[in-house]
């Protein structure tokens, strides 16, 4: 198949040819007898890997194998946050990656994925909030990224219509990264889909993993799958909530519990919100689509799920969190709600590793934060899967940072999957 | 969800507290690190009915020893776990 480059030009062209000229984006391939790489799972992460395999480490031979549809898992219900205001040493690196890759992520995969550099503005509602905020900011400035600290006269220009006199939760200040934003989700899982197609990877819909091949020694060298045995030099997992549940099939049992996140989206509305607020006085978040809709979320329900629904008392928190910051959003209807399935960590940090299975390699853990990781979580696992080492960057998304000690845990949590 | 307590009958969930998974138990204090860290870090995360511990925080603050179907969200069974020794 010949790629179709997507320009102006190609579009103009397709205008005055009722657009009868469009090329299905990617190759939807049946399954070969062996590969190189088989990536398990078809959400930004597997196919971000398949991508970088092929263009950054050399490595054609790849599969990816969704048992659904590709982007059908979190990839396509996420509330497409990107950002890299970390604290800690271990974490900032690598999102700032991850950060630098999605301003450049259209140009290189020719594909518009609606990045949006609208900026994040975490609110502050005590001196020791702040002090935290400035302590954060300060660690992103340290590592070479942007952060600035605001105070409340500076977040009332950018957004006057927070509650700022609020009698529980006044507003102090908040930091600001300029460069986070949001990107379109499923966008990025088609992109990176077309590119790694262009590259001669086989993306596998409709195939459900369901077993490893291993050889006498106890290497993985291949997947059992709904359509076939599908013979491999070297599997990775990228299945974000089944983690799990795949990791059992080679008897692993992981850091990991499965959580369902909900996520929400009213009516559409004119331009009211700027970017991307979040409340710090509990756990609520909100920015505004390019349609108009207002997409917010909050809390896990904080029970284990693979259900991808949820119930109703995070509803009433999300919607008494919304009130309490922004009580003008309370006029605006609630469109839809929906849910996926968190891989939570037990430090809240994700893991891309080799596992102590030869052949098997893992990507997983991303909690509710893995949208604004996919480019850069495709490089290292690719960079790990290529050339067995890990990637710089992601160093410390070693499995084996339980047993140390060394975790990594932005929150201070301690080893609950449902406070991270 | 509403959870079906012992004491205090069926109430929502939001009454209650999760506390997780209750299939591993605490492996004696000379198993070694790598019990330790299996028992505090491992989980087994079943897809369908897991047995795990609730805490009824805002009434008869009882543990309860609960199986609920992950996949479903369905309650199969409510009772005290103090009566399981658990
Ligand atoms: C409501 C919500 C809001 C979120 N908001 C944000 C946000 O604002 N910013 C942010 O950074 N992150 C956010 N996240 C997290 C983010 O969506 C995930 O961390 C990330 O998408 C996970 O990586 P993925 O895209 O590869 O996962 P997925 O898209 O879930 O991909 C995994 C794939 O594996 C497939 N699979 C599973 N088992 C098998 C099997 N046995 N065989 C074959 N295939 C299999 C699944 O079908 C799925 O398609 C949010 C998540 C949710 C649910
Ligand atoms: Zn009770």
């Amino acid at each position: 198949m010949e790629r179709q480059h997507y320009s102006l030009f190609t579009l103009a062209r397709q205008a005055l040819t009722g657009h009868r000229g469009w090329q299905p984006a990617w190759r939807d391939a049946a399954p070969q007898d062996r590969y190189d790489v088989v990536v398990i799972g078809g959400g930004g992460h597997g196919l971000a890997t398949a991508y970088y395999l092929a263009k950054i480490f050399g490595v054609t031979s790849v599969a990816v194998i969704e048992k659904g549809w590709i982007g059908g898992g979190n990839a396509g219900r996420n509330t497409t946050i990107i950002r890299s205001n970390y604290l800690l040493p271990g974490n900032i690196p690598f999102y700032e990656h991850s950060l630098k890759l999605w301003e450049g992520l259209e140009q290189d995969l020719n594909y518009n994925a609606m990045v949006s550099q609208r900026g994040i503005l975490n609110l502050c509602h005590s001196d020791e909030q702040r002090d935290a905020f400035e302590r954060r900011g300060n660690a992103m400035r340290l590592h070479g990224v942007d952060a600035d600290l605001l105070g409340p006269a500076e977040v009332r220009r950018m957004a006057p219509f927070l509650d700022f006199d609020n009698a529980r939760f006044p507003i102090f200040g908040g930091l600001l990264q300029k460069r986070a934003g949001t990107a379109r989700h499923d966008g990025v899982v088609w992109g990176f889909a077309r590119a790694a197609s262009d590259r001669g990877v086989d993306i596998i819909q409709n195939c459900e993993v369901t077993g490893f091949v291993r050889d006498p020694s106890g290497r993985v060298t291949g997947v059992e799958t709904s359509r076939g045995k599908i013979l491999a030099g070297k599997v990775g997992m990228a299945v974000a909530g089944n983690t799990s549940r795949v990791a059992s099939f080679a008897d692993l049992r992981l850091p990991i519990e499965s959580h369902v996140l909900q996520a929400f989206v009213s009516e559409g509305l004119k331009p009211v919100i700027p970017g991307v607020i979040t409340f710090g006085a509990g756990h609520f978040y909100i920015s505004q689509s390019d349609k108009g809709g207002l997409v917010f979320g909050g809390d896990l329900d904080g029970y284990n799920s693979y259900a991808q629904r949820g119930n109703l008392p995070i509803v009433e928190d999300v919607c008494e969190e919304a009130m309490a910051i922004m009580p003008m959003v309370g006029r605006a209807r609630v469109l839809r709600s929906w849910g996926g399935i968190m891989d939570m960590t037990l430090d809240g940090s994700p893991i891309i590793d080799r596992t102590p299975v030869p052949g098997l390699y893992l990507n997983g853990g991303w909690c509710y934060g893995g949208f604004k990781a996919t480019p850069a979580s495709g490089w290292c696992f690719a960079h790990l899967l290529a050339r067995d080492a890990p990637h710089p960057v992601a160093a410390h998304y070693r499995l084996d940072r339980f047993a140390s000690g060394q975790l990594l845990d932005e929150k201070g949590a301690g080893a609950q999957a449902n406070l991270q | 969800m509403i959870i079906s307590c012992p004491h205090c009958g069926p109430r929502d969930s939001s009454e209650f507290y999760f506390r997780g998974e209750a299939t591993p138990t605490r492996p004696e204090y000379d198993a070694g690190t790598a019990a330790a860290t299996g028992y505090v870090y491992g989980r087994i995360n079943p897809a369908g009915p897991q047995k795990e511990h609730w805490y009824h925080a805002a009434a008869c603050r009882s543990w309860l020893l609960v199986e609920r179907d992950t996949r479903t969200h369905k309650f199969l069974s409510v009772t005290l776990a103090s009566e399981q020794g658990r």
